[in-house]
């Protein structure tokens, strides 16, 4: 009898993170066996798009571990690092994939013991869950592919970007917006992106009716009309062919990866 | 005359000696840090966390501590003290007993197994005697250097150390060793020690379990300390909910012989009491200060939270007489006193904010190597030339000199530096060693050739991890072409050994197995350059720390997770590049913008050292604020001390003077500066902001409308020209400070109100003199003039936080009006002359001057450094430094040991002839970068801009500087066209060492 073994994968920055786990080691904490380490010089290097990639391969969890707020040794990484796990967690919880198999934590390099506690209660959490089903789901797997396509997407980024600083320093009028209008902006976008990769994939290899998307998209049909005609207007959705009175759509495959 | 020598001693090796040495090295000297005890690091390496930013202590100074550790122009010698010094500045003879540690420090690979077999124990002083350590033993898991050492009075010689130690490092009979060290300077920064609580009887502390000293709870706090961060009280183990801090406990006390304030425990009981509360929630504190001494950068602001947003509750002018234990439930019950009124308290913990005292070690020193102590027993220094000693070519820096903070000390640390490199800058780079490294192999377009080695770290991995199988698992890998096992692959001969293997099977990457690449990628990257591989062909898998350490008892767990490690390390090694550091050339010379003392101090430190300085000021004459102040201080008038100060610069032949001139533009980078004036354009390598601040101008309490409301500088003009007429004078403090506008302390009205009510009641002892504040900030020594004037029969009356006394003409009559927090009602005052305390404000020019350098202001629009704990003097940009009052208001002798800091921080850059860059940065596809700019802003090291692209004129584009990319990867991950790449954490090699990781392994 096999116990599942979750697979997890934990990004560390190399200052704080990385020195907490070191810590956890050289204090003799002992916890399971189940994380592999990726080492990173700061946290903000992992975008939305690795750890998305990571689930969607079927990585059963994925940890991001950085600086406190505060402490980063690039100054404010991991504040940038912290809307951008935001946005992933938004986009995951688009999928339907369980959006505790993401987690972001704070460890200093004076937490091993945290650190320690921190993998143990993800793997127990994880045991909890029990395997990424993304293998075993075809529809899984496309809306995480989905995600993954809308974490890349241009707007996503930008405004993952910049989140912070409109919140805090203000923007091109030197006005500050408060940080609610910015998630909802963020709210928004990131629905709107993942919706529109995912009809995207959907109209891929066979051409779909509006209704049959919002159908996949589980929303109303005037809501997916709305994806359907900025998807043409930015020329990636093309009117297939007329099926009686109902329009059919397909992706525009430009090629390239 | 004989020749200078170009190194210097550093005695002390806490957070000041470890600045020091740094700066020195980076400045081209040789130095030797020499520490008492086995490990560097000092107090602060016990701290939990640091005021006001509650930066974690460990985290901030450990890079500093490895950095100094392995700088090849520091030699460490801990466990010695210094015994001799002959010779004369520039070429002294110091004589060195180092006390042996009983384990070779050239074999031992800190490993522990050592320590885990020892069968004795003892209090652990690093935990406050809070928990036991072994008799071989390292302070703490992150000491510099890590090497254990025997302390003789415990060990019983059992022998069992040296049997488990597979390096062989255990050496019963090694003896203490005589040395003799040439250097042409010292800089003494050996610290403080903390008051004994015990001489406060009625404290109970060692008595009464639950009455802690404040280090020792910072201890408690800490996520490394005996309780493992939870506050518990050590009678029984529960959390505390009522926690009192007692303030001033051997300060301010003229009875245990500390007259004087230590500076620092106001802010770090708050700091405690906030963090307390954090880590235990319902914790609730109460801290009982006599004054709320919050004088610092954003201290006050800091306070205010800890009142309003934390509920630390402050009882002020408050003393405690004592603390009473119940014998049942063990809680403390305290007496004290708000004025006459006394009270009872109870509380379930008490710490006691001790005092600083100066370093064991100081009267040893003063007496061996003939410098002189203070009445204290602090080492003495004057107001003028804080960081010398009375004996010539000797130096002092931090807290030995006087109680202070640690960003205080970080600036004196470096100012040292400037003095010290003065006297032997003749003999810069003479005993520095400059590596000479074989040509680089070219390893373009080759297969990848990987050699694994896989470490058994004595038992520490072996015990737990099946190493041969290891190695056999990564003999099957894609692109490996040797891989062994090491004992220990830190050792000297294995290095030779990683060398020989590389020549032997062409090795054109090397992956370690072993411990963490924190600590030892740098000497493996060393060894593969020696073998003509460039460093960045390496790749660690951290199987012990990360690995074996945690997973003692799960050993074919363990394995497969090594060889998946492996398997990870190995498939990002397949990919890695050579990274090439870019030379970047340095001119050799330095702008200082702002012609006050701490201008005119950091262009002499610079000048001094032979370098060409610009110095830039806005009026048409040099001098500052300062040169127009008569009034006394320290031994001479700060006029006169200005006016000689004025005849160096002009008479350096080092120094440009541009008057009447301003900062237009300034391009150009760290080592490359382009700094526009009307004059014409400057080049230099680097700039110091020092442009001062301003004495506030009240529009309030009729200044301006009726002429017996003065300021402290009219006044003290009134003093000096002996036209003070007034029998009855009032000062207001804060007046423009602490309130809703400008909520910061200006730090140093307290001390000259005080020091001026003295001179006014010396010259006229029946004048009556009354000082209206909020609390009395006369902090380290000055509090002498606070006791003198009490003495002197200056009034002293407490009004409350958040009020201001009122003033009313009546008929020609001035009327004061104060709540006296003591009788607790309205006093009532007829002054015929009222002095106003006006607080310090920024520049207005700031806001502008900041845009132009690219610096942040902070929110009080006083400029902002790069950390407030251990970059006081840096900002972010790198190249550009800080210094003075435009810092945050200062005394002279602060801004002088800060503006000469700043000057050493400019010469670490512009005595190089030429700057690396960091290997690991981003860079920029051209081909797909389509210019959208996202990537500018998040960038906090200004180092990307936005250009046309010359192929192309309508066309924009990102361009990376790579002088001032730290290699963060913030813009790769905002990229939205994966234009930006992070060089060692590319795309691809990111995805290849995850993708490995999701492989089924063996």
């Amino acid at each position: 009898m096999s116990e599942f073994e979750p697979k997890i994968i934990i990004f560390l920055c190399n200052w704080c993170s990385y020195a907490g786990a070191d810590l956890a080691g050289v204090s003799r904490y002992q916890y399971p066996t189940n994380a592999r380490t990726v080492r990173v010089m700061c946290s903000t290097r992992v975008s939305p798009q690795i750890v998305l990639e990571l689930l969607k391969d079927g990585a059963d969890g994925v940890m991001v571990t950085g600086c406190h707020p505060g402490d980063c040794h690039y100054i404010n990484g991991n504040y940038y690092t912290e809307r951008r796990m935001e946005m992933a967690h938004r986009l995951l919880k688009l999928t339907g994939l369980e959006s505790q198999r993401l987690r972001l934590d704070w460890v200093s390099a004076s937490e091993g013991e945290k650190y320690a506690g921190v993998v143990t209660d993800f793997v127990k959490e994880l045991k909890g869950l029990g395997p990424n089903p993304v293998h075993k789901d075809a529809k899984l797997a496309s809306r995480l592919k989905a995600a993954v396509d809308a974490s890349k997407n241009f707007r996503l980024k930008v405004l993952s970007s910049k989140e912070i600083n409109l919140i805090s320093k203000g923007n091109a009028y030197g006005e500050k917006i408060n940080q609610q209008s910015v998630e909802g902006i963020m709210e928004q976008a990131t629905e709107d992106e993942f919706k529109a990769s995912l009809i995207l994939q959907l109209t891929n290899k066979k051409s779909q009716s509006v209704k049959e998307l919002a159908k996949e998209l589980g929303e109303p049909t005037d809501r997916t009309i709305e994806h359907v005609v900025s998807l043409r207007s930015r020329n990636l959705l093309a009117l297939d062919h007329i099926d009686g009175a109902t329009p059919k759509y397909k992706a525009i495959v430009t090629g390239g990866a | 005359m004989a020749d200078k020598v170009g190194a210097v001693m550093v005695v002390g090796a806490g957070i000041s000696g470890v600045q020091t040495a740094l700066d020195l090295a980076d400045s081209g000297f040789k130095v030797y840090l020499v520490e008492k005890k086995a490990s560097i690091g000092g107090t602060m390496a016990q701290l939990d966390k640091t005021f006001p930013t509650n930066d974690c202590s460990m985290c901030i100074m450990a890079p500093k501590l490895v950095a100094v550790g392995r700088h090849q122009n520091v030699e460490l010698i801990t466990g010695a003290e210094v015994e001799l010094i002959q010779g004369l500045p520039g070429d002294f003879t110091v004589t060195l007993k180092k006390n042996t540690l009983r384990v070779n420090e050239e074999k031992c690979t800190g490993c522990g197994e050592c320590a885990i077999s020892c069968p004795v124990e003892t209090l652990d002083e690093y935990n406050q005697g809070m928990k036991k350590r072994k008799a071989i033993f390292v302070a703490y898991p992150q000491a510099v250097p890590l090497v254990f050492s025997i302390d003789k009075e415990t060990c019983i010689g059992c022998g069992i150390c040296a049997q488990e130690c597979i390096a062989k490092a255990v050496e019963y009979e090694r003896k203490d060793q005589a040395l003799e060290v040439q250097v042409g300077a010292v800089i003494l920064s050996p610290g403080f020690e903390e008051f004994d609580a015990r001489l406060k009887k009625e404290y109970g502390y060692g008595e009464f379990k639950n009455v802690v000293t404040s280090i020792e709870f910072e201890r408690m706090l800490s996520a490394t300390g005996p309780f493992f961060g939870t506050v518990m009280r050590p009678s029984d183990g529960d959390i505390p909910r009522k926690v009192a801090f007692i303030q001033c406990v051997g300060s301010r006390d003229e009875k245990v012989g500390n007259p004087y304030c230590s500076s620092v425990c106001c802010m770090y009981a708050i700091k405690e009491a906030i963090i307390a509360g954090e880590h235990s929630p319902g914790l609730k504190p109460s801290i009982f200060f006599m004054d709320v001494r919050a004088f610092g950068k954003e201290f006050e602001d800091y306070r205010a939270r800890a009142e309003n947003e934390y509920g630390v509750k402050m009882y002020r002018g408050s003393r405690v007489a004592s603390v009473e234990e119940d014998p049942e439930t063990k809680n403390l019950s305290l007496r004290y006193s708000i004025g006459d009124e006394t009270n009872t308290e109870e509380f379930d913990l008490v710490v006691l904010s001790v005092g600083m005292r100066p370093a064991e070690d100081g009267e040893r020193l003063s007496k061996k190597l003939g410098f002189k102590l203070n009445k204290y027993g602090f080492c003495e220094t004057d107001v003028y030339s804080p960081l010398n000693t009375s004996r010539p070519g000797i130096f002092v820096s931090g807290s030995f000199a006087a109680p202070k903070d640690i960003p205080t000390t970080v600036a004196e640390a470096s100012g040292a530096v400037a003095k010290a490199a003065a006297l032997i800058s003749e003999a810069r780079n003479t005993q520095v060693t400059v590596k000479e490294f074989v040509p680089e192999i070219d390893v373009v377009g080759q297969e990848p050739r990987i050699g694994v080695f896989v470490c058994h770290c004595g038992i520490n991995i072996g015990g737990t991890v099946n190493v041969p199988s290891v190695v056999e698992y990564a003999k099957t890998l894609q692109g490996v072409v040797y891989a062994g096992e090491n004992i220990f692959s830190c050792s000297s001969d294995t290095q030779e050994k990683v060398k020989e293997k590389i020549k032997e099977h062409s090795l054109n990457r090397v992956v370690v197995a072993s411990c963490t690449p924190r600590t030892h990628e740098p000497l493996f990257q060393n060894t593969i350059r020696e073998a003509g591989l460039n460093p960045y062909l390496f790749e660690m898998a951290n199987i012990r720390d990360q690995c074996s350490w945690i997973h003692m008892h799960e050993p074919e767990k363990a394995t497969k997770k090594s060889k998946d490690l492996v398997r990870m390390a190995v498939a990002k090694a397949r990919l890695l590049e050579p990274l090439k550091k870019s030379k970047l050339g340095v001119l050799h010379s330095a702008v200082v913008i702002g012609g006050g003392l701490a201008g005119m101090t950091a262009a002499l430190d610079i000048a001094d050292q032979g370098y060409p300085v610009h110095l830039i000021e806005k009026e048409k004459y040099l001098g500052g604020n300062l040169i127009k102040i008569h009034h006394k201080e320290g031994d001479r008038k700060p006029k006169d001390f200005m006016n000689e100060l004025v005849g160096k610069v002009r008479d350096s032949k080092n120094i440009t003077v541009h008057l009447d001139s301003e900062v237009k533009e300034v391009g150009g980078f760290v080592g490359n500066f382009k700094v526009k004036t009307p004059d014409g354009e400057i080049d230099a390598g680097a700039i110091i902001v020092a442009t001062g601040a301003n004495e506030y101008k009240p529009s309030e309490y009729l200044y301006g409308q009726d002429k017996r409301v003065v300021t402290q500088l009219e006044l003290e003009q009134q003093l000096d020209e002996k036209t003070l007429k007034a029998k009855q004078v009032v000062m207001i403090q804060c007046v423009g400070s602490r309130n809703e506008k400008t909520p910061y302390c200006s730090r140093i009205c307290c001390s000259n109100a005080v020091k001026n009510a003295i001179d006014i009641k010396k010259a006229s002892p029946t004048t009556g003199v009354y000082i209206l504040h909020k609390d009395i900030r006369t902090y380290g020594f000055r509090e002498d003039l606070y006791r003198e004037a009490g003495d002197l029969g200056v009034s002293f009356l407490r009004f409350p936080e958040g009020t201001m006394p009122t003033i009313e003409n009546k008929a020609g009559q001035l009327e004061v009006t104060a709540f006296d927090t003591v009788l607790k009602e309205d006093v009532m005052i007829r002054p015929d002359l009222l002095v106003l305390s006006a607080g310090i404000t920024p520049n207005e020019g700031n806001e502008e001057l900041a845009k132009m350098l690219k610096v942040p202001l902070s929110k009080d629009k006083f400029f902002l450094e790069a950390h407030m704990k251990l970059r006081p003097v840096d900002f972010a940009t790198e190249g550009i430094f800080l210094a003075g009052a435009a810092h945050w208001p200062k005394f002279i002798d602060e801004t002088i040991a800060q503006a000469s800091g700043a000057a050493t921080r400019a010469i670490t850059i512009i005595c190089k002839d030429f700057l690396e860059t960091e290997g690991i940065i981003a860079a920029v596809n051209e081909m797909v970068c389509n210019g959208c700019g996202v990537c500018e802003p998040v960038c906090e090291y200004k180092a990307i801009t936005i250009v046309k692209d010359p192929s192309n004129p309508d066309k924009l584009k990102a361009m990376v500087n790579e002088g001032l990319c730290k290699g963060c990867g913030t813009c790769v991950a905002a990229c939205p066209s994966a234009a930006m790449e992070q060089k060692g954490f590319k795309d691809q090699q990111m995805y290849a060492i995850i993708d490995a990781a999701l492989q089924e392994g063996k």
